[in-house]
């Protein structure tokens, strides 16, 4: 046989998840007629083999005899019939099928013969009455992304890619006028501006010499604003004042300043590096995949975790990735279909997509994640935000890198293919109505597999010292790690030597293709062969694509000829600086803008506390793993019965020791329309009480920044932008807490023809500290019947941008504000108390304020609780019981104090703003006293339980 | 005292395999990771071992079905030595993956006496369509046969992390068998050892089972980590009764039953 076909589907009487999964998806489309669906898994076979053979192989492996039944001869339903529609979806020709490298070994291992290459698809036979356009919408909407793969239409024959013949290829630029240069750049998806453009021109007229289309790739891609970070390390005039380089002169400059002894590696290598114990360093990395994620959520975000894992991994010498962290920022995941403009996807297709790719990448890898947020606004639709970071671990020996000339340029894991052309250039674009359709080769799916099993062999490589250098490729594949590396050096790289996943790439294509699961080490000969020994003991694949020389130069070489000559100074100089103009206009905060006065509050506690920021995400949580590796001792879901929220997370990386990893974020997106600044401010103070609050020490604390903004060419974004830097500056010098990486994600913005939507400025603060003894931090949950409830720091009336506004449809009001000093003061005495065993359990106050912190303490710990308002600290003028219940002040906690240790925690509290506000009581009854004495809220423990939970209950069809 | 050695199996994909290293050298193995193209290639090396654990991960992503192609594998490259190993009356226990990797080969549960390996039940998606982690209780049933299980209190607290884990046997007739000769070892339940369905029981498994063993009760499988709950500290609601931490970490008796069992027997 040439070719076969073996389809594969569940027995009757077995519950097929899948399908019943789909059934509800259609029906939240708004198609009623469905009855039934049923998937069916196709593998396509093709070579010279016998029937025999491929039956055998159906039997033993395609099929599992329990539960499915199998067809090897054309099929079950061959063809749609009348209330019987079949789809059969299938990958996009070079988009990467992970599951075929699997059956491939699979029928080696079996000593079959004669199969050549094989595809697989996914059909779908829905069954009942539907009309052709209801079919072609839920097949869109449902079934494929159109960026990664097709229905198929009739019986394919295989695609054959085109092969490629060398053509030497020249941009005629020393000639061109400007309006040519805008036309290359813009033709050529290079996202250069005419400056940049024009800095070519003249570098190549001194050269009397054209540049080749590798060339001018090799250069889109070092200057693009994802690698180069041109808006934030270039020139701004803001308000009068000149920065010459606004990310050296606020956040790298805190870092220098503040100096910390167990800072080892900042801002330079792939990720941060600070000391852990006398023996290991930790690092960590936080970067987005954000328009990726727009036009394919689940291969964006699994390229986006992947890649990330990739920074730790090309950190020093490597290290070994162990914790996961993610926030996502989307739309409003009940928004109508109607709605969602043309290009986007729905925002619940986008959450539902970016979670599994997050999900089926992390988990692969084997890595926990214990900690993320998730923001949703409605201008997020377009433009979602997809931030992964990654911690690693390492012997400290390991945390430094060094290439020499002569070193061997060895290129490992996985192949490279036409994946992922342009990624780097392309995140620099605006997305539009049109992203989808041009810029389709930027998304790629990822292979977790092949990532884990290079990194086991790495690892194993690193131990014995056979390598000197190592890095990943990330955006701009090839051409930038061996850029990177050979920057001091030189490099020259011999193309036709990586390794393809299939033929027909021109050169340029495997130099800046971001083809995922590739690393670059450099490697000194002498140990070549007992390198190559140990990844092919464990079946990845590893060739030397080049050398590191002294020249300088940035030579590449393509079956002999010649096809880029750079000089390593002018691609990594050569670019012209950014001179940008900033604006920043105060926005009037006013004060009186309140809702009306209301004599009960219960009402409004369950509405803050259901609000799509504030609310469950457990749906979410629970598909990751967060226990793999064995080190989590803080989880992300805490109490009773393990469903409420915590504030940080705590892992023990070393099974034999106590010594611990806290790990938070801060994000406030809602406060930035009002103050960037404050926004900035309030996200670092929020991660910072993270940290606090768990019982982490804020004085070993180190903070990463990602800013996610629109359009910086317009100067009142920009101003936003300065604005944000300049408050990581002023609070992290207070703190003490230096950054140690960073990334910035800017031109974040969806245009929909007329009317283009920018998002709000957006910036993630990630932490991270080390605790010397996980056994002395507590957890958020209440413990106790009789214990006393405390609340720490200033409450002061800052309703702007807050979940109590927005559940009244208040807009503006004035913005929390962040006192670094006393917010300090307030976190060192409360991380000191804790350690003491002075505090039971605490709780930071964020979104909702002390309403929403108490609350969930209370549900999470199972029992209830009597409070007053009138004690709780605050500026004097207060009048008004909902701004103390929910006002979102930063630097505050509600604690949980047993009473035999009151006297002394009020001693160690001595100093700051501090007061007993009521009791754990048993039962399940939650009560609330306002300032005038009168019960304000009144309900119960399960009541505010189930409103937290019952958003994403309802959106996924989970309400019991 | 014996030297016990235990045998971590590992491959692409394989991922919980240095926490379950860490279980057994606490209950007093010495533990060798090996990678599978070792195995195959040297003819003997299981031989020097009493314990074979074949960890959780996503051995070859998960692809076609989790375990599967692992468990092709061993059976068409592995399955002289393997066979050895069994009929020395040595130990194998599968966890998760490995779980899954023994049901699909056909070592577990092995009610049929023969050289072929059939497969007599599966572990297939969970009812609710997708990867689930968290905490869960089981009830040991009381068996003397299973030797893993030894000496447990009756119902352990543990945690899952899987996609499929639906345990599902060929036909009555083999559950009917599984349940008299005393090869279900662990089921989902409540926290006082009820068994009361979903969301106890995760994922939808027959009979609420969530591990069983072979007849001989030297080889065992099951879907949550025991090596994930060795120490209170990972337990958790540690912090919630300081006054049980003694009794936590109860993950590591399993371990323990397993050396102890080689240390007396082999």
């Amino acid at each position: 046989m040439k070719y076969a076909r073996v389809e594969v589907r569940d027995k009757k009487g077995i519950y097929d998840a899948v399908a019943e999964g789909l059934k509800t998806d259609i029906k939240d489309l708004g198609i009623p007629g469905v009855k039934d669906v049923e998937y069916v898994q196709v593998y396509t076979f093709r070579g010279d083999f016998t029937k025999k053979a491929l039956t055998h192989v159906a039997n033993e492996v395609l099929t599992d005899k329990v539960s499915q039944e199998s067809h090897c001869e054309g099929g079950f339903h061959k063809t749609s019939a009348r209330n019987r529609h079949v789809v059969e979806i299938a990958y996009n020709p070079g988009v990467m099928d992970p599951v075929e490298e699997s059956v491939r070994k699979a029928i080696k291992d079996m000593g079959t013969k004669g199969v050549e290459s094989l595809s697989t698809s996914k059909k779908y036979v829905i069954k009942g009455s539907l009309s052709a356009s209801q079919l072609e919408k839920l097949t869109e909407k449902l079934l494929y992304n159109k960026v990664i793969q097709h229905v198929v239409t009739h019986k394919e024959l295989q695609k054959e890619l085109e092969s490629y013949k060398f053509k030497p290829v020249e941009i005629d630029i020393i000639n061109a006028s400007d309006n040519k240069l805008k036309k290359i750049s813009r033709e050529g998806q290079l996202y250069l501006n005419l400056t940049e453009m024009k800095a070519i021109k003249t570098h190549f007229k001194k050269q009397k010499r054209n540049p080749t289309d590798c060339e001018l790739e090799t250069l889109a891609q070092t200057w693009s604003e994802h690698c180069k970070h041109k808006t934030m390390m270039g020139a701004i005039r803001y308000n009068g004042k000149n920065f010459k380089n606004l990310l050296k002169e606020t956040v790298m400059k805190v870092t220098k300043e503040l100096n910390k002894s167990w800072c080892i590696s900042v801002f330079t290598d792939n990720a941060g590096i600070i000391k852990f114990d006398a023996k290991h360093n930790i690092c960590f990395k936080v970067e987005t995949h954000n328009h990726p994620s727009a036009l394919e959520p689940y291969g964006g975000a699994e390229t986006g975790i992947g890649g990330v894992i990739r920074d730790p991994m090309g950190t020093g010498r490597g290290s070994k990735p162990i914790i996961n962290t993610d926030i996502f920022c989307f739309g409003m995941p009940d928004m109508s279909q109607s709605a969602v403009p043309k290009g986007a996807l729905h925002p619940k297709r986008v959450l539902k997509g970016v979670v599994s790719g997050v999900r089926d990448y992390g988990n692969k890898m084997g890595i926990p994640t214990v900690n993320g947020a998730v923001c949703f606004d409605e201008r997020y639709t377009g433009n979602p935000l997809v931030f992964c970071g990654n911690v690693g671990i390492m012997p400290k020996e390991f945390s430094t890198k060094k290439v020499s000339p002569g070193d061997l340029i060895v290129a490992v894991g996985g192949r490279t293919g036409r994946d992922g052309i342009h990624g780097a250039t392309f995140s620099s674009a605006e997305l539009t109505t049109e992203s989808e359709s041009i810029s389709s080769t930027a998304v790629q799916i990822g292979n977790p597999i092949t990532e884990k099993k290079m990194l086991d062999t790495i690892i194993e490589a690193r131990d014995r010292g056979l390598y000197e250098a190592i890095t990943d490729c990330g955006a701009g594949g090839f051409s930038s790690a061996v850029g990177e590396m050979g920057e001091n050096t030189g490099a020259e790289v011999y193309l036709e030597k990586a390794p393809l996943k299939y033929e027909g790439l021109k050169p340029w294509e495997i130099w800046v293709s971001e083809a995922q699961e590739r690393m670059v080490l450099a490697v000194n000969p002498k140990n070549l062969k007992r390198l190559m020994n140990i990844f092919k003991s464990e079946d990845v694949e590893a060739t030397v694509i080049g050398k590191f020389t002294k020249t300088k130069k940035l030579r590449l070489y393509y079956k002999g000829h010649k096809v880029s000559d750079l000089d390593m100074s002018f691609l990594h100089d050569g670019l012209p600086r950014v001179n940008r103009k900033a604006v920043w206009k105060p926005k009037k905060q006013d004060k009186k803008v309140l809702p009306r006065k209301k004599s009960d509050l219960t009402d409004d506690l369950l509405k803050v506390i259901s609000t799509w920021n504030v609310c469950s995400k457990e749906w979410i949580i629970r598909q990751y793993d967060h226990e793999v590796q064995g080190g989590s001792v803080l989880k992300p879901l805490v109490g009773v019965e393990n469903d409420g929220p915590a504030d940080a997370s705590i892992t023990r990386p070393l099974l034999n020791s106590n010594k611990g990893i806290v790990l938070s974020n801060g994000i406030n997106p809602s406060y930035g329309d009002i103050d960037p600044y404050w926004m900035a401010a309030s996200a670092i103070d929020e991660a910072l009480r993270q940290i606090a609050a768990v019982g982490g020490d804020v004085t070993k604390t180190a903070i990463l920044d990602n800013f996610c903004w629109g359009n910086t060419e317009k100067p009142d974004q920009l101003g936003g932008l300065v604005r944000a830097s300049q408050a990581c500056y002023d609070m992290a010098k207070v703190y003490g807490t230096p950054f140690i990486s960073g990334k910035d994600s800017l031109n974040n913005e969806f245009n929909m023809g007329k009317r283009t939507v920018s998002i709000p400025p957006t910036l993630l603060i990630s932490a991270i500290g080390v605790v010397d003894n996980v056994r002395k931090t507590i957890s958020s949950d209440v413990k106790k019947k009789g214990n006393l409830i405390y609340v720490i720091g200033k409450t002061f009336q800052e309703m702007g941008g807050s979940q109590y506004f927005l559940v009244n449809g208040k807009k503006g009001g004035v913005v929390p504000r962040v006192e670094p000093k006393a917010s300090f003061k307030t976190m060192k005495k409360l991380s000191s108390a804790i350690k003491k065993g002075l505090v039971t359990s605490a709780h930071d106050c964020s979104e909702g304020g002390i309403g929403v912190a108490l609350s969930e303490m209370l549900f999470s710990g199972g029992l209830g609780a009597e409070v007053s308002l009138k004690k709780v600290p605050r500026l004097g003028s207060i009048d008004r019981d909902d701004v103390i219940l929910f006002s979102e002040s930063n630097s505050r906690f509600v604690l949980e104090i047993d009473p035999e240790k009151k006297k002394d925690f009020e001693k160690a509290m001595k100093g700051i703003p501090f007061a007993e506000i009521g009791e754990v009581t048993g039962g399940s009854k939650l009560l609330v006293t306002g300032l005038n004495g009168k019960i304000i809220v009144k309900t119960n423990i399960q009541a505010l339980k189930k409103s937290w939970q019952k958003p994403f209950k309802r959106l996924m069809h989970e309400e019991s | 005292m014996k030297k016990v050695k235990t045998l971590i199996l590992r491959t692409a994909g394989t991922n919980c395999d240095k926490e379950t290293a860490f279980a057994f050298e606490q209950a007093g193995s010495e533990v060798d990771l090996v990678h599978i193209n070792s195995l195959v290639a040297g003819k003997n090396i299981l031989d020097k071992y009493h314990i074979l654990a074949i960890p959780g991960g996503f051995t070859y992503g998960d692809d076609v079905a989790s375990g599967k192609i692992l468990a092709n594998e061993l059976k068409f490259k592995l399955k002289s030595q393997l066979s050895r190993f069994v009929k020395k009356g040595k130990l194998i226990i599968g966890i998760c993956n490995g779980f899954q990797v023994l049901v699909k080969m056909g070592l577990l549960p092995k009610i049929k006496k023969s050289n072929d390996y059939q497969i007599e039940a599966t572990l297939s998606l969970n009812d609710c369509g997708k990867f689930q982690a968290k905490w869960v209780y089981l009830r040991n049933d009381k068996n003397d046969k299973c030797v893993w299980t030894k000496d447990l209190p009756e119902v352990i607290y543990v945690p899952i992390a899987h996609a499929e884990g639906k345990f599902i046997p060929k036909n009555d007739s083999v559950l009917e068998t599984l349940r008299k000769k005393g090869q279900v070892v662990f089921r989902y339940c409540d926290g006082n050892g009820v068994l009361s369905g979903y969301p106890h029981n995760p994922n939808g498994s027959v009979d609420d089972i969530a591990g069983i063993c072979d007849p001989s009760g030297r080889i065992m499988g099951m879907m949550p980590h025991p090596e994930r709950h060795i120490s209170y500290l990972q337990h958790p609601n540690w912090r919630r009764s300081p006054e049980e931490n003694n009794h936590m970490g109860i993950g590591l008796k399993i371990f323990k039953n397993g050396v102890n069992y080689v240390r007396n027997h082999l």
